[in-house]
């Protein structure tokens, strides 16, 4: 283990972090279309977030550019309050309707 | 006169020019002090405007008088220790390119004489009207428009460029709207206000064009400098017949604000305003703005001597005019109001035949005794509990004594009874016009006559005989309170002795001191045409003008006591049958009537068809048009939004997946 971070990153060639992350991604994106649960909707947002995570470490490593680790720290945070508002939104959608089914919520429309 | 006219403006240039009438010296004191005398009046508006419901009728009163009282004293300060003319630059006004057009004062002999007058009668008028507004729910709001009317005029007449000088115009005549229908709840009142308004307008459009054409002759706007060049016969591009032109359409502005034919049918109705109002805006300060400028504008007049024949005959025209309409009126403030357009006239025919200080003479003196007769007028109307119509009054003088003295002085004041103020002024112009054309001095004397006849007449129906109105008027008659009365003697004193400031040739060329003071105005204009302003007369000729004119005062007096004292005629009632000659006086020549059958239903009628037309058939299509199109595309793109979070959710990822496959498609 005296290997640092970037350098066990790189054991893997960055092709397969591409698909991987695009991989994530695209089940995020799918999960989000066809799942009718705002909870398991959010859970798949956050999935798409992950992904670009999952890039930014990679190619900060292969470019030696500490940048993009920075960046995803930020990205964490500003999830990490994303989620508590979203959480608390679904909450209160709850409390109102006794669902968390995004198709009931059909009201805003002119 | 026409041709020597055009010698002197040949030799001019050769003259050498070295005295000239505005030295290059600045102002002797802080600018301030000159900014204080617009900024008080101002500041009273503001107060008086915005804390409007809050300050009781009193203070309101006091505090607009006090802004008033201050200009007065800085005027008279500036009168008593006036050296030389100057300006007095504020800050650079309008800058474009060539045209630099400073916001400056100018203080001369005739600014000066204007500003005395303006505050000087206004702070009396002020203090008028703290007595007579006293009951009025919305003192605060007339108190502050009259201090915006000071602040006006103000400006008109400290300006030292056209342009303000237009400003000023403007203000004089919104306030002057504002005033008139002060009492907005009467209709007619409201109609009254918006004649005045838009007959102003008519003026002030010829008015405007002049200043346009002045800027384009003389490139500038400044008066020091366009008279010095038009004195040069320096014209610009044009030829010297632009004068004519320009003196023209000034003269049309003034005619509008001075009530002249044929614009002058605004001002009779103009009593629609407060009694104080028809006082200080209608008969001493407004009305006289025109003469101001003509008399401002000396120069460029000089230079026209068509124009001044018009204004001559025009002048002569209104005040004969006018005075045959008074003739009949039997509205107290109508026949006032005609009065002063008659004598308006007179100062415009004074104008015309060159009598340019005899004409300033007459603004002072007509405004002492105007607002003297007025405020009288207004007192008569304050005691016969706002009855105005002169067949319901009689007999007044033993329940308003100070009233009724006062208002006598007035009386024979303007009738021109030596030694009363009237008197002077009147002879003086009588006897310019008599040098300058027999047939306008005829038609001065007959106007003499017929003025003295109206005014005697209106005294002896209100203040002599039985008492006409109801039982009810009678426990209410009273004499004015003292805020009332003290103006009435201070403008009577004025009235009987303020002639003196310009005694008659015959007494002495020293003793004309308004004359001799006002000298130096004219310079130019002595130097264009030195012939008019010799006023070689023997005192044989003016000692029997003199004669004359006082004759026909008298006469006119007498004529009113044998009609309406010792015959005890009374004016026929209203629907009674009438002879011609007096049903067409007593329907003021029905020149209302015709200018709206001329004038106004044609416009009435083609606003109705642009409206159908125009309005109705074009643009509202247009701008509804918009409305529509616009409100069909909402209802089209509407049926996107269905509400349903999934389909939202599908076109976002479509709508990112086509933006992200056109801007990198190309891998």
């Amino acid at each position: 283990m005296d290997q640092n971070i970037p350098q066990v990153i790189q054991t893997v060639p960055l092709q397969y972090y591409v698909f991987f992350a695009t991989a994530l991604f695209s089940i995020g994106v799918l999960g989000v279309l066809t799942r009718r649960n705002a909870i398991i909707i959010f859970m798949s947002v956050e999935l798409m977030l992950n992904a670009v995570n999952v890039l930014l470490v990679a190619f900060s490593a292969f470019r030696s550019d500490p940048n993009g680790q920075v960046f995803v720290f930020f990205i964490m945070a500003v999830a990490a309050a994303e989620v508590a508002v979203g959480l608390a939104i679904i909450v209160m959608i709850y409390r109102n309707i006794q669902s968390t089914d995004v198709n009931l919520l059909s009201r805003l429309k002119f | 006169m026409r041709h020597m006219l055009r010698m002197t403006l040949v030799l001019l240039p050769h003259q050498p020019m070295q005295e000239t009438v505005i030295p290059a010296a600045g102002a002797p004191y802080s600018t301030f002090l000159y900014v204080l005398i617009p900024l008080l009046p101002f500041l009273g508006f503001l107060i008086n405007g915005l804390l409007n419901r809050k300050l009781s009728a009193t203070v309101a009163g006091l505090i607009s008088s006090a802004a008033v009282l201050g200009s007065f004293a800085i005027s008279v300060f500036l009168f008593l220790n006036f050296q030389y003319q100057y300006t007095v630059p504020l800050f650079d006004w309008i800058s474009v390119g060539t045209m630099q057009i400073p916001f400056s004062y100018q203080i001369d002999q005739l600014s000066l004489i204007m500003l005395l007058l303006v505050t000087g009668v206004g702070f009396l008028i002020h203090v008028y009207s703290m007595g007579y507004m006293a009951h009025d729910e919305n003192v605060g709001k007339f108190f502050s428009f009259l201090n915006l009317f000071v602040f006006s005029m103000l400006v008109l007449v400290l300006g030292s460029n056209f342009l303000i000088l237009f400003i000023g115009w403007e203000g004089v005549g919104l306030c002057s709207y504002l005033l008139i229908g002060f009492w907005n709840k009467n209709t007619a009142y409201n109609n009254a206000a918006k004649k005045a308004f838009i007959i102003n307008r008519v003026g002030d459009l010829g008015f405007l064009l002049g200043i346009f054409l002045i800027y384009l002759t003389f490139e500038s706007v400044q008066f020091a400098e366009v008279f010095q060049k038009a004195s040069l016969g320096q014209f610009g591009s044009y030829g010297p017949e632009v004068v004519t032109v320009i003196t023209l359409l000034l003269f049309v502005g003034a005619t509008g604000k001075s009530a002249q034919l044929p614009l002058y049918t605004w001002l009779p109705d103009a009593m629609a305003g407060p009694t104080p109002v028809s006082a200080l805006i209608h008969a001493a300060t407004m009305v006289t703005a025109g003469i101001y400028m003509i008399l401002r504008a000396n120069v460029l007049f000089t230079l026209a001597p068509d124009t001044l024949e018009v204004i001559a005959i025009i002048g002569a025209a209104t005040a004969l005019f006018a005075a045959t309409i008074g003739l009949a009126q039997n509205d107290i403030k109508k026949v006032l109001a005609y009065s002063t357009v008659s004598q308006l006239g007179y100062m415009f025919l004074a104008l015309g035949v060159m009598g340019y200080s005899t004409s300033l003479f007459h603004v002072l003196t007509h405004a002492f005794f105007k607002a003297l007769m007025f405020l009288g007028a207004g007192s008569v109307i304050h005691a016969m509990s706002n009855e105005q119509d002169m067949r319901r009054m009689g007999g007044l003088r033993k329940a308003l004594p100070i009233t009724f003295i006062t208002f006598l002085v007035g009386c024979l004041a303007i009738s021109g009874i030596p030694p009363f103020a009237g008197f002077f002024s009147k002879d003086e112009i009588l006897l310019h016009t008599f040098q300058h054309s027999k047939l306008l001095y005829g038609v001065g004397l007959v106007t003499a006559f017929l003025t003295a006849f109206y005014m005697f007449r209106l005294l002896f129906l209100t203040f002599f005989g039985e008492f006409r109105g109801t039982e009810q008027q009678r426990q209410h008659l009273h004499e004015s309170p003292a805020s009332m009365t003290l103006p009435l003697i201070v403008l009577a004193i004025l009235a009987a002795v303020g002639g003196f400031m310009n005694a008659p040739f015959f007494l002495g060329e020293e003793n004309a001191y308004l004359s001799n003071y006002l000298a130096p105005l004219f310079t130019y204009s002595q130097k264009i045409n030195p012939a008019a302003f010799d006023l070689a007369v023997d005192h044989g000729t003016e000692l029997m003008l003199i004669g004359l004119s006082v004759g026909a005062g008298v006469l006119g007096i007498l004529f009113a006591y044998v009609l309406y004292m010792s015959r005890g005629v009374r004016p026929a009632e209203e629907g009674a049958p009438r002879g011609f000659l007096d049903n067409l006086v007593y329907h003021k020549y029905y020149i209302d009537e015709l200018y709206n059958a001329l004038l106004v239903r044609p416009i009435m009628w083609l606003s109705r068809g642009l409206y159908r037309f125009v309005e109705n058939g074009i643009i509202d299509p247009i701008v509804n048009g918009f409305g529509r199109v616009t409100l069909g595309g909402g209802q089209l793109v509407r049926a996107v939004q269905t509400g349903s979070v999934e389909v939202y959710l599908l076109l976002m990822v479509v709508a990112i997946v086509l933006v992200m496959a056109l801007n990198f498609g190309k891998f």
